[in-house]
């Protein structure tokens, strides 16, 4: 087989600049690939410190730690930064590393751009951190920000609304280059249907982040001008509605949660099969379920918000809609688990963490088709049942997905292997302790103890108990992963371009570790071919 | 079925043999606090049902489902000498077969659903109308047609407890933060009817055992409704339930239910104080503009209320 990259590769005409310019002036797109990842775990670690300190004030009853105000600013905080700072900078970190490279492309089409998007996110987060030594405290209101309560938040507000727009316009600009990307830097042979599931959810999400981060933006803003300007969008005295914020805030949010789990399914759908040595089963079906749950995540919003006193029609077709989310994402789960029958599987760490996914994310889903039954959601809503819901979607769910996406791409970016067995026992840890942490939680929803609370009545005591044991340890695997990284890149044995048996697709088909710029010539079509067996 | 419903109970197991070493709190430990209740109200017990039912239903397709993955990951290991069929990726019948069962199973969840909605959502034909105020941090219940009023807040016990480092374990405060001074009273067997409003931020006024949770909105007015079964009366407990700041988790709702007689002495006798002590001057007026707007503010006053034991 003709390999044409590889004399090109080993020529080192890369005019890369280095030192401190190559990074602040980036316009590669595995360095700023690289640069978002480590700001992402960056931010994985501050956001996970403050839910250790969340859940050391709720390892028993009576306020031990922190004054209330402040635990609230941790709930607040820990959910923008791992929203905002941990996964989806992770995603589009990933996106950079491995677009190009997946489509046969030399880089993103966009460098400059690229940079610029990247460069937005310190910024972002400096300011909103910063807000946690100003007078009143960081924002206290809950990530969510309904006013009127967010209207009360001290100093920091206005940080809080400006570090949000800077991470929105760094999202948009992100998901323009990615569409850009995709539409146009497609080596020609690599037709649509012949895109990897990485690329395909990563496109679509590239659409939904265009399409509501300007509502996010100017939801924020509305809550700037109620609060500085004299506007009252959502102060009923003077003719507005707070839950008008909500539905606006919601139109964002729903979307967005699919933003962060999206690419999951794309890492899922490129680890299993290389591990089961078999290709995708219903690679076309694959795509469309992606498609429709893209679609349903604009017309179920309000299912956020069923206790705000909606008319009965609405509640029905909120309800509705959402339930019909299980349909495609149904379709997913068997198309997964359809791939693995009659494969022949093997274990290694990224097939492990898309496994715990398979299982722990379709308990998510399980919880939130009980989420959906409006009368029974009056029961659960602002409950610790839906902490519970949201976290298997999101920590087994998205995170999950971005470990076994690093563990598989990442002997692709060093060419080197990392110490497999080190990776397996994070993967026990990670695991184990997940459960621990999140499904006790589910419990104390159900018997009846709201979300957002700092102290609790003495019943919870026992599952919050748990709870917390199950995080300081989860909390603790997780230092592993970075040590695991870091051992790879200093001492990790030399691989070879296909790191995985089983891998298919173009990334595979570059040396390992990919040329800096990744195909500067187009790859033959029987080699796009191979790599297209889904 | 009894494998069915033991499956999901593994993992509870594992983290109940964690538990177990801890010290029983109070009367109420873990393993009696894994569930919804079933309520005390037709409507409660109607959820009980709907929330049972899709419980189960998750359940059966779990065992389905991750029977699939746990016999693939077990029967199809490459270390068993498995050899992958690369034809198997396309199967138009079965697609379709795990398209449409859901979305039958769906319905068949839909339906009953909507039924309960639809008896929720009728507010019609109501015996009492109290309306309900949130604000930082506490209720107010304001009986409309006897011009019966007064502020519902966390009991002094729990409120001492709950300092930062009070040093009183919360253990020895009974119903620690489930407790208030002045309950909201109501009659069994009456279709009492909330409307419920705000303050300041956003309640949400929740009694797990009525099945009822609305939001309380500043500037709005929301409807809802229960009705306790004749042979419940008693003290039924709940919490705010919507993010309203610093003290959130300080405003504990409780509903002292009595018989038709007991309450209407109740609020006969409360009329009357509540009238005379409007008589001298310095009565405070029951306005929710009353209730403080922030944390700094003095307490709103209480109404003189009879001194009442939980």
């Amino acid at each position: 087989m003709a390999e044409p990259l590889a004399p090109a590769a080993s020529h080192d005409h890369d005019h890369k600049p280095h030192g401190w310019r190559r990074w602040v002036y980036a316009t590669n797109h595995k360095d700023i690939g690289t640069m978002y990842l480590v700001f992402a775990c960056t931010m994985f670690f501050i956001g996970g410190f403050m839910a250790m300190l969340i859940r050391l004030e709720l390892f028993k009853p009576g306020l031990q730690f922190f004054d209330p105000q402040f635990f609230n600013s941790m709930t607040t905080m820990h959910a923008l930064i791992m929203i905002f700072g941990a996964v989806m900078p992770a995603w589009t970190g990933l996106a950079n590393w491995m677009i190009p490279m997946q489509i046969g492309a030399p880089d993103m089409a966009l460098p400059r751009l690229n940079n610029f998007s990247f460069w937005i996110l310190p910024f972002a987060f400096t300011l909103l951190l910063s807000s946690l030594f100003v007078p009143g405290g960081a924002p206290a209101g809950g990530w969510t920000m309904y006013p009127p309560l967010v209207l009360q938040t001290g100093a920091s507000f206005p940080m809080l609304i400006f570090s949000i727009h800077l991470m929105g316009a760094s999202s948009i600009l992100g998901a323009i280059n990615v569409i850009v990307t995709i539409v146009n830097m497609r080596t020609p042979g690599m037709t649509l249907l012949r895109m990897p599931l990485f690329v395909w959810t990563w496109l679509i999400t590239a659409y939904l982040l265009i399409a509501v981060m300007p509502v996010l933006a100017g939801a924020v803003t509305m809550l700037l001008t109620d609060h500085f300007f004299g506007t009252t969008f959502f102060t009923a005295a003077g003719g507005g509605d707070p839950v008008m914020f909500q539905h606006i805030f919601w139109f964002f949010g729903h979307p967005e949660v699919y933003i962060l789990i999206l690419p999951a399914f794309g890492i899922i759908s490129e680890v299993i099969p290389t591990f089961s040595r078999k290709p995708l089963f219903g690679y076309e079906a694959m795509v469309y379920a992606v498609a429709s749950i893209a679609f349903l995540s604009f017309i179920v919003w309000a299912h956020h918000m069923f206790t705000v006193g909606m008319p009965l029609a609405a509640q029905l077709f909120f309800m509705l809609s959402t339930m019909l989310i299980a349909v495609p994402t149904g379709v997913k789960v068997f198309n997964w688990t359809a791939t693995m029958w009659k494969g022949s599987l093997s274990f290694e760490p990224p097939m492990l963490f898309a496994l715990a996914f398979l299982f722990l994310f379709t308990i998510g889903g399980f919880s939130g088709l009980m989420l959906a039954i409006v009368p029974a959601d009056y029961q659960y809503q602002d409950t610790y049942f839906v902490v519970a819901h949201f976290h298997y979607v999101l920590v087994p769910g998205a995170v999950f997905g971005i470990m076994a996406g690093v563990y598989y791409w990442l002997p692709k970016w060093i060419g080197r292997m990392y110490d497999l067995k080190l990776a397996t026992w994070h993967f026990w840890l990670s695991a184990i302790f997940v459960n621990v942490l999140f499904f006790p939680q589910h419990f104390l929803g159900l018997a009846g103890m709201p979300r957002r609370i700092p102290d609790y009545a003495v019943q919870f005591t026992d599952w919050n108990m748990v709870s917390s044991i199950g995080a300081f340890g989860f909390g603790l695997a997780q230092l592993l992963f970075p040590y695991i990284i870091w051992k790879c890149v200093r001492s990790g044995e030399r691989v070879g371009k296909k790191a995985w048996e089983g891998a298919h697709g173009l990334e595979w088909e570059l040396p390992s570790p990919p040329p800096y710029h990744s195909w500067t010539t187009p790859p033959s079509d029987a080699v796009i071919a191979r790599g297209a067996e889904h | 079925m009894i494998c069915a419903k033991l499956a999901p109970l593994a993992p509870l197991a594992l983290a109940g043999a964690a538990a177990s070493g801890f010290p029983a709190a109070q009367a109420d430990s873990g393993w009696s606090q894994l569930n919804v209740p079933r309520g005390v109200t037709e409507i409660s017990r109607k959820i009980y049902d709907l929330h049972m039912e899709i419980f189960w239903v998750c359940v059966a397709i779990a065992v389905v489902v991750f029977g699939a993955m746990i016999w693939s990951i077990i029967t199809y290991r490459k270390s068993r000498g498995a050899i992958p069929d690369g034809t198997l990726v396309h199967n138009t019948k079965v697609e379709a077969i795990w398209t449409v069962v859901p979305v039958i199973i769906l319905i068949a969840m839909a339906v009953p659903a909507a039924r309960t909605l639809v008896e929720i959502e009728d507010t019609t034909k109501t015996e009492l109308t109290i309306k309900v105020t949130g604000f930082q941090w506490g209720w107010q219940y304001d009986y409309l047609d006897e011009g019966v009023a007064y502020y519902s807040r966390l009991d002094r016990k729990s409120d001492a407890a709950r300092e930062l480092l009070s040093g009183i374990d919360p253990n020895t405060v009974e119903h620690y933060l489930l407790n208030v001074d002045h309950p909201l009273v109501v009659p069994v067997g009456t279709k009492v009817r909330l409307l419920i409003t705000a303050a300041d931020v956003i309640h949400s006024w929740w009694v797990p055992k009525f099945g009822v949770k609305k939001d309380a909105i500043p500037g709005f007015v929301n409807e809802a409704w229960f009705r306790v079964d004749t042979d419940k009366p008693g003290l039924y407990r709940g919490q705010c339930a919507e993010l309203c700041g610093r003290d959130h988790a300080f405003m504990p709702i409780v509903v002292d239910v009595r018989s038709k007689a007991d309450f209407a002495t109740w609020l006969k006798d409360k009329a009357a104080e509540q009238k005379q002590a409007a008589a001298p001057p310095a009565a405070p007026a029951v306005t929710p503009s009353a209730a403080p707007a922030t944390a700094t503010t003095a307490p709103p006053a209480t109404l003189p209320d009879q001194p009442r034991t939980l």
